[in-house]
């Protein structure tokens, strides 16, 4: 049985003044799906969830989201009401409000109504506080609940802004590199959170780790400039020719990279 | 030293609140008639400071044309008492320009209901405007500051230029009376005092309110990341002209009491120098904190009041140094200062008591 589609992205097109950093990409997501996201630097992927959660506007293609308040094309809306749809982004590098400390971040991302007059009147319930606190929890920081967020870790600040986007509870997570510069610790813990996420949600991972995403057993969906180059299972993608090509090109750099900072 | 640890952080700000309230009520028995109207003046600043303090401090949007705001509430007061000192007759500036009638906008500041609301409503409705159209365009930082000093420039010139209506450069003065009392006596100075006094202890709650609430903690995610906000569905542009809209009315509100003190109000004292000084005052007292905003407000109009009688050249440039040192040495400010101090107390008494620890735990090994 094919589960229902929740995102349809169909041609799409994203110009930067003429240089076209993703090109008729089209990109299938099933709803309660885990999909990959990999391609070299500069392919495209960050670009491409940007298309999908407003901070772009592509010059061509459609993106369709069928959430819980029927079929929408984002491409027309602003980014506050794609959010408010259902779509969760999560950028490359940690972007928490640092002035504000771990509860209260969770708290302003905590799923509600985000106007004016409705957060002037807002209290902290009794399920309000259950909330936090199950996802302080989740995401082991429950210690620093009190400290400024800008105060945490590189990798604290990627789970605190995974923990802020779940209480968001989008139906669509979009996590651009989410283990990007952890340790292998973290990376791990990281994992962990990962499949805790997917039970109850689609997400999508731009990740670079390949040995992260063997881990899970997933669709994945490679770019090479701006376009989409292969789709399929890890196995699969690896096998193909082309891929293996960019890929090559890739690594060897990667490690050019590790050689020149170690 | 014990029971005062042992008491919440709560209590003792309560306490602190309750002892500066009472001071503050309190300043007529103990203060001659000139300190009484200097400090009445410095708490209409604190209103202004604190409503700078929700805009900068907190939400990261710096105004440099409040000075505006502060006019228009200034002059609705004053509009008023303008009325109210020519009974029947059409105020003079006014005959000497050839009026023979009262404008009509004018018809209404004969009730001083009239004239309060405005002085509110009227520069929040023009702070919702301005905030209407730059906020919602992503005008921001740099833009959105030059913006509010072009707001001033085109708010004096206009003043200054419809002497008929406005009274032109010199502005409106020449005010005796109000609700049928003199303002020269003692008491209605007294009641002026009070009534600032306590438009500052409203306006404090109500910010601090403002800043506990969910709407606070938004306010200042904007400040941190306006556009990650947006990702978390909310528009910022509704905030920052929320909040530019009540910063707007108390530099309003303190306008209409300024008016009460000084006795005239006129362009140049919503002019660009002003404007710029109303942000000193929240800069040193230390912005992002409340009471450094009141703080900043009263030893800075204390100071001003002392120099620029004396050497009115020298404030200048004393102003322009305390800026300077300000933003580089301490971009906290006054309050900044004391915290890090406290901090660095704190620290030296725990340090303290660990070397104290080992020094118990190594003779006891001893023992
Ligand atoms: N705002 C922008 N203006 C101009 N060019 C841009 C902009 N953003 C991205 N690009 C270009 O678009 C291309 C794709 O960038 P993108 O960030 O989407 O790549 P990526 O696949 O996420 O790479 P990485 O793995 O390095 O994160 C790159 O060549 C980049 O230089
Ligand atoms: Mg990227």
């Amino acid at each position: 049985m094919k589960s229902p589609s929740i995102l349809s992205c169909q041609k799409v097109t994203v110009s930067f003044d003429g240089f076209k950093a993703v090109q008729e990409m089209s990109l299938e997501l099933a709803s309660g799906e885990l999909r990959f996201l990999i391609g070299p630097n500069g392919a495209g992927k960050t670009t491409m969830l940007d298309a999908i959660c407003g901070k772009v506007k592509p010059a061509g293609g459609v993106v369709e989201f069928h959430g819980r308040k029927g079929t929408v094309d984002v491409t027309r809306r602003k980014e506050h009401e794609i959010a408010q749809l259902g779509i969760g982004r999560k950028f490359q590098t940690p972007s928490i409000f640092s002035g504000l400390t771990v509860e209260e971040n969770l708290e302003i991302a905590m799923a509600q109504n985000r106007g004016v007059w409705a957060t002037l009147r807002a209290a902290m319930t009794k399920a309000d506080r259950e909330r936090v606190d199950a996802e302080l929890e989740l995401i082991g920081l429950e210690d620093k609940k009190r400290l400024r967020a800008g105060l945490l870790s590189h990798g604290e600040k990627q789970w605190l802004e995974i923990g802020m986007m779940l209480l968001q509870e989008p139906e669509i997570l979009l996590l651009d590199e989410p283990v990007a510069g952890m340790t292998d610790k973290e990376t791990d813990k990281t994992g962990e959170l990962l499949r805790e996420i997917v039970r109850k949600r689609t997400v999508v991972v731009v990740e670079h780790d390949m040995e992260f995403v063997r881990n899970f057993a997933s669709k994945v969906t490679v770019m090479h400039e701006g376009k989409l180059l292969k789709e399929g299972s890890m196995d699969e993608v690896q096998r193909d020719d082309r891929v293996a090509e960019v890929y090559l090109g890739r690594k060897r750099r990667d490690y050019d990279a590790v050689g020149s900072t170690a | 030293m014990q029971w005062m640890s042992r008491l919440p952080r709560r209590a003792w700000l309560l306490i602190g609140y309750a002892a500066a309230a009472a001071a503050l009520f309190s300043a007529p028995l103990y203060l001659n008639d000139f300190r009484l109207n200097l400090l009445a003046k410095c708490l209409a600043f604190a209103i202004v400071a604190l409503g700078l303090d929700l805009l900068w401090g907190y939400t990261g949007i710096l105004s440099l044309g409040h000075g505006v705001f502060f006019g228009l509430g200034a002059y609705a007061m004053a509009m008023h008492l303008k009325l109210a000192a020519g009974g029947s007759r059409i105020p003079d500036f006014m005959g000497w320009m050839g009026l023979t009638k009262l404008p009509w906008f004018w018809e209404p500041f004969k009730s001083f209901a009239f004239a309060a609301a405005m002085g509110l409503i009227l520069p929040s409705a023009l702070a919702l405007l301005l905030g209407f159209f730059t906020f919602r365009n992503r005008i921001r930082g740099v833009y959105f500051t030059i913006l509010t000093q072009a707001l001033v420039i085109i708010t004096v010139t206009l003043f200054v230029g419809q002497q008929a209506y406005t009274g032109g450069t010199n502005g409106l003065t020449g005010y005796t009376k109000l609700f049928g009392y003199s303002l020269t006596s003692g008491t209605a100075k007294t009641m002026a005092y009070l009534a600032t006094a306590a438009a500052l202890l409203a306006a404090f709650a109500v910010c601090r309110h403002l800043v506990n609430s969910r709407f606070g903690k938004v306010l200042r995610a904007i400040r941190d990341g306006e556009n990650r906000t947006r990702f978390l569905g909310y528009d910022p542009a509704y905030y920052q002209m929320a909040v530019f809209a009540v910063s707007a009315g108390l530099a309003g509100l303190a306008g209409m009491l300024f008016v009460l003190h000084v006795g005239i109000i006129s362009p140049t004292m919503m002019a660009i120098v002003p404007s710029i000084e109303l942000v000193l005052l929240v800069a040193i007292g230390g912005r992002g904190t409340l009471i450094g905003a009141v703080i900043g407000a009263i030893l800075l109009t204390q100071a001003k009041s002392q120099l620029s009688a004396s050497y009115p050249d020298f404030w200048l440039f004393l102003l322009g140094a305390l800026f300077i040192v300000v933003t580089v040495f301490m971009p906290g400010g006054i309050v900044g200062l004391i915290r890090q101090a406290r901090q660095a107390i704190l620290r030296r008494r725990s340090e303290n008591e660990i070397t104290l620890d080992s020094i118990v735990s190594k003779s006891n090994g001893v023992v």
